[in-house]
């Protein structure tokens, strides 16, 4: 499989500090991926360079085989805190998406296919209401109608749910699952909810504490789909996988240097390890 | 604290206040019995007429005497005896149409030109010094300049509007627009929206209620300034009105220009305040 999206040696620095450099990872059609790390790694930067909103110091993206240079619909942005208009109404806000989509399509049209959109994410009741009126897991999903109405290439989410409460939070994820799984969407995300990147994840990279922040480690996440948040503690080598990555959060993350690297690392080919397909004996047992 | 207070009691105590006022006016106005002017040659009585009469002072006028002077200049607003006797309507309206030509001159200009200056931060600073020092100038003092480069008495009031109206809009807009959010830009760049786009769809909604205060400012000076412009240059118009009838020593009548011009203030304030509620938003 190659890579739909290859990171290749991207580097951030602010004045004399290197926030994170010589980052590599590819995306493959159809896969999502989610980056898990502290905060201060430079996960957001690495979100913004991702979908052009920033410009790296060194290295570069390549997506589709050609070098990006700013900001394309073919890569949608679902943002931490929602980024909805507040003088456009909910379809309103979708529709201004759909309209630079669609330079062609009439008014109606693109009202039409944002309230489409804003059904799929079970808005549609809401569709008139401006943002203010709206909660902020409503706000939410409206983003990420916006964000899907484009039929985006690749949707790039960074931690959209932390700033909602955790009942809003789980079933906003299995939603996004569930329209993940549907569309077959190419997916890459931000997170520090370790669950969340199990539940939505085929890969989880981990990312080293900043300054000087890498890639310190990739995790194959091999449970089966669909998953939700109901079925997925209850599946063999969860819990394995889970800790895992707990382990590198509170230990790991902290002890990696990249010019001290643990055997076997380099930044070009980051480990891969697969936690829960080596416990799933144990757990069987 | 206002939120507590019901209507009927706050314009009941208005209406306490008003009356009040005017019976204490109407009191200090009464007319001294057994008072001077007695002694008055007829004959100069009749040449200088009222005047005279009243042993050659203008009386203030009281309340009920300026009640029926305005029931007078209001029965009959619109009339045009000549030059120098127009109606107080004729008068306002003049004096509106000048408003409304500087300001919206000045909207027209002031407002893409903030935009340009809130977009860029290089002409920000550049144009930052003029702005800084051409704003605390009173319009007035740019009559004389007008008066001499124009050479028309009329185009030069509606010049003193524009310059003054000018300020408020062009900074507000400047500001609006600098201040929109760096995410709903982010947002118009992911949606490859473009400049023109953003810049109406994005940029001009979100700055629009600062750029709506920014104009309310304006009107607000430029019926202040207008007044006092024509005083200046005479021929029409409320402000030539008042100083008219000064000299006329139609005490009642300044009065009611006094009036009408706050409640036109108060009129033209109220209609942007409408404008700022169309494009309110809140998150």
């Amino acid at each position: 499989m190659t890579a739909y999206v290859s990171i290749e040696g991207v580097a951030r620095r602010f004045g004399p500090t290197t926030i994170f450099q010589d980052v590599w990872f590819g995306i493959a059609q159809g896969e999502f991926v989610c980056l898990v790390g502290h905060s201060g790694c430079g996960k957001t930067t690495i979100l913004n360079i991702l979908a052009g909103l920033e410009a790296p110091d060194n290295g570069a993206v390549i997506v589709d085989a050609e070098a990006i240079t700013g900001p394309s619909l073919d890569r949608a942005v679902v943002f931490q805190g929602h980024a909805l208009m507040p003088w456009l109404t909910a379809a309103g806000n979708v529709a201004f998406a759909i309209s630079c989509r669609h330079r062609d399509w009439s008014r109606a049209a693109c009202d039409a296919a944002a309230r489409e959109a804003l059904k799929r994410v079970g808005l549609d009741h809401a569709a008139d209401r401006k943002p203010a009126e709206l909660s902020g897991g409503m706000k939410q999903r409206v983003g990420i109608a916006r964000a899907l109405a484009i039929h985006p290439k690749m949707l790039l989410m960074d931690e959209p749910f932390s700033a909602l409460d955790a009942l809003t939070r789980g079933a906003l994820q299995d939603e996004v699952a569930r329209l993940v799984a549907e569309s077959e969407q190419t997916g890459f995300m931000i997170t520090h909810d370790v669950d969340e990147a199990i539940l939505l994840a085929d890969r989880i990279l981990l990312m080293s504490n900043g300054p000087e922040a890498r890639i310190a480690e990739v995790v194959l996440n091999t449970l089966p789909k669909p998953r939700t948040r109901a079925n997925l503690h209850h599946m063999p080598g969860y819990h394995a996988l889970r800790d895992h990555i707990l382990d590198f959060l509170i230990a790991r993350s902290r002890a990696f240097k990249a010019d001290a690297p643990p055997a076997g690392w380099s930044a070009r080919t980051v480990p891969e390890v697969s936690p829960a397909l080596s416990a799933q004996p144990l757990a069987a047992e | 604290m206002s939120g507590g207070v019901s209507f009927w009691r706050s314009a009941g105590l208005s209406l306490l206040i008003l009356a009040l006022f005017l019976g204490a006016w109407e009191i200090a106005v009464m007319p001294i019995s057994g008072g001077g002017g007695a002694a008055l040659d007829p004959e100069y009585a009749a040449l200088l007429g009222q005047a005279a009469a009243q042993g050659g002072t203008t009386p203030m006028p009281g309340p009920s005497a300026i009640g029926v002077r305005l029931f007078e200049l209001l029965s009959d607003p619109f009339y045009v005896r000549g030059p120098n006797d127009q109606g107080i309507g004729v008068q306002v309206a003049y004096s509106l149409l000048r408003v409304g030509a500087g300001f919206g001159l000045a909207a027209m200009v002031a407002i893409p030109l903030g935009f340009v200056i809130g977009m860029s931060p290089l002409l920000n600073a550049a144009l930052n010094p003029f702005i800084q020092v051409l704003r605390p100038v009173s319009p007035l003092a740019w009559m004389p300049l007008a008066l001499y480069s124009i050479k028309d008495s009329a185009i030069s009031a509606v010049f003193v509007i524009f310059i003054c109206s000018i300020w408020p809009m062009l900074l507000n807009t400047a500001f609006g627009v600098a201040t929109v959010r760096r995410e709903w830009l982010n947002v118009a760049r992911t949606l490859e929206a473009g400049r023109w786009r953003t810049a109406i769809r994005v940029i001009l909604p979100a700055a629009a209620p600062t750029i709506v205060t920014g104009m309310r400012i304006s009107i607000g000076i430029a019926w202040l300034v207008i007044v006092a412009a024509e005083m200046l240059v005479g021929g029409t118009g409320i402000g030539y009105w008042v100083w008219n009838q000064w000299n006329n020593l139609s005490i009642a009548d300044i009065v009611i220009a006094i009036l009408m011009i706050g409640l036109v203030g108060l009129a033209l304030d109220r209609l942007l305040g409408l404008g700022a509620r169309a494009v309110a938003w809140r998150e």
